[in-house]
């Protein structure tokens, strides 16, 4: 899988309460989810997500609260892809859980500026920043992990082990 | 040689586990609350399930926005309500309190491993038990197979050694910490408390300290399950359920965090990290328009107790709002009978339903535009409180009580 799209860059501890409001958990539907994402950290969101799908950020991101509507609302924004320094615990299994791709990755957080745009090889295990010309091997991802992700996610992949 | 993590996960993975092993492990309690309780809903019916596996220790509980303020939450509840008659699930419906204070007062026993669709489900750690949060769909797993798949994470073993001084408390410990190793210093290890300040400690601060151990990203905060625990559990009529739980003499950790706890001063986490914290005596003067004291953190009896003990024959400053919120129907009754509400309420004080109350931001004391609220919850990320622009600082319920006789975040120490 190759995802090539522009940046959009953030900082360190980016947690559920600004990616998506405890106020508007009152509904699972992902297009409204989406419609409030990132509200209170950037009201330039909806503008820079038209020509940039991929978040890159700090440490810690995604800390706080376990809502799956996090990661659900970032993915149904029509982002591609998170690459950050480290991901908080509960929102890096629900990313996966659902789907959303996310890379830890130090080199590539520090690296990446906003508005670069990248090609990111999942399958090869690398990223390539076009604009300045700098590359960044992945970590590859565990076995298991990697079923959860090929089977679409972890209903899927326990209705699968389930075989029903 | 194991640490209490790698013991109790050894148990329940039927095989012997070390940290760094993938194990799927056998789940006693299961929960979702009604922010994430509906769509764990969606996803047991998406993975083909109309039933739970375990209805006894799987339960739903309506505490986020309770009683519910919107008509779309509303929606939610009946959810909930819908699929724990459906599926033979426990409901804990409004008025009771919130989820993670029921968990210990009634379901969870040493040495369990509990999941909850809750990042602080860390709090039942306290009692011995491995108890950490996830998502929905985690969660809903859970619910259909009993069964989750997890790392088993490093553990980081904390001693709080030396002595508490005088208004200092388990909140201030553990804002202490969490200061020295930033909000994600613990990320993806279980936190173990050691050391003589812990083994002194009640029941009640243990939950505190526990309860904010994902506020340094772990993944667990465990106590031993000692005498401390086993006359908890009497009091709540499960004594059967207490076992001795403690990490093997040379077990394997992987560092260990040194806190003497003579030099801790009463603390405060500042906008809009838990990890920005500072000493009270240190701040500058800084104006609160609301104070909170209650939610999972520190709205039980001895957190009600210890803000009464200091708004006793006071009343809160013009222009201060004081909520209070107990952390559930046993507490609040606790504290009725105790003369304590009724001393809270004679100070100035709001006392509103058993539940989160505002600390989420949905209802019963949204903040306004540029306000201050110093509380005694677990997080001040922006909009938590239900505004991103607003300020929220957090402290032990002493300390929130004296600032709101003062009008300013204020050294509770004046006060005792």
């Amino acid at each position: 899988m190759i995802i090539k799209e522009k940046v959009i860059k953030y900082g360190n501890n980016v947690d559920t309460d600004v990616i998506i409001p405890a106020r508007y958990l009152n509904t699972s539907r992902e297009d409204e989810l989406a419609a409030h994402c990132f509200e209170d950290l950037d009201e330039n969101f909806k503008e820079k997500l038209k020509a940039r799908k991929i978040i890159v950020a700090g440490d810690n991101f995604g800390c706080g609260s376990s809502r799956e509507h996090a990661p659900i609302s970032i993915k149904a924004s029509g982002v591609k892809l998170i690459i950050a320094k480290t991901f908080a615990r509960i929102f890096f299994r629900n990313a996966i859980n659902i789907g959303l791709a996310v890379i830890p990755s130090v080199e590539a957080s520090e690296n990446i500026n906003d508005g670069d745009e990248l090609e990111v090889n999942l399958d090869k295990g690398e990223i390539k920043d076009i604009t300045t010309g700098k590359t960044f091997a992945i970590n590859p991802v565990p076995e298991f992990i990697r079923e959860i992700i090929s089977s679409g996610g972890y209903i899927n992949y326990t209705r699968k082990k389930l075989n029903i | 040689m194991k640490t209490i993590t790698e013991k109790i996960l050894s148990s329940h993975a039927g095989r012997d586990v070390r940290a760094g092993d993938i194990a799927v492990v056998d789940v006693d309690i299961v929960m979702a609350q009604d922010g994430t309780g509906p769509l764990a809903v969606s996803q047991i019916k998406k993975l083909g399930f109309s039933k739970v596996a375990n209805p006894a220790k799987s339960i739903f509980f309506i505490d986020h926005a309770a009683p519910s303020p919107r008509k779309e939450l509303s929606d939610s509840h009946k959810v909930l309500r819908d699929f724990a008659k459906e599926s033979g699930a426990r409901l804990s419906d409004i008025g009771e309190g919130v989820c993670h204070q029921i968990l210990v007062e009634s379901y969870v026993c040493p040495g369990d491993v509990v999941i909850g669709a809750d990042s602080h489900t860390c709090t039942s750690g306290a009692l011995g038990a491995f108890a950490t949060g996830m998502g929905s769909t985690d969660i809903a797993v859970g619910f259909a197979l009993a069964k989750t798949w997890l790392l088993v994470p490093q553990t980081i073993k904390v001693n709080f050694n030396g002595k508490l001084g005088k208004g200092v408390y388990a909140k201030d410990l553990i804002i202490y910490l969490i200061g020295k190793i930033t909000a994600d210093g613990a990320t993806y290890k279980a936190l173990e408390f050691s050391g003589s300040v812990s083994s002194g400690l009640t029941i009640e601060d243990r939950f505190t300290i526990s309860n904010m151990a994902v506020e340094a990203g772990a993944k667990a905060g465990i106590f031993a399950a000692d005498e401390t625990t086993n006359r908890y559990l009497g009091q709540r009529g499960r004594a059967e359920c207490f076992k001795e739980i403690r990490a093997d003499e040379g077990a394997k950790y992987e560092a260990e965090i040194d806190i003497d706890c003579t030099e801790v001063e009463p603390m405060i986490s500042m906008p809009h990290t838990v990890d920005n914290t500072m000493p009270v005596s240190r701040i500058d003067k800084v104006k609160v328009d609301q104070v909170l004291i209650g939610t999972c953190t520190n709205g039980r009896l001895n957190d009600l107790k210890i803000a009464a003990g200091i708004l006793k024959g006071r009343k809160i400053a013009e222009g201060v709002r004081l909520i209070v919120a107990p952390a559930s129907r046993i507490v609040y009754l606790e504290a009725l009978r105790a003369g304590i509400i009724e001393t809270l309420i004679e100070s100035g004080a709001t006392v509103i339903s058993p539940g989160c109350g505002p600390c989420v931001g949905i209802h019963q004391g949204i903040l306004g535009d540029g306000e201050v609220c110093l509380s005694t919850q677990n997080r001040n990320f922006k909009g938590r409180m239900g505004n991103p622009d607003a300020f929220i600082y957090l402290s032990s319920p002493a300390t929130a009580a004296w600032s709101a006789v003062r009008g300013f975040i204020a050294d509770p120490r004046e006060a005792l």
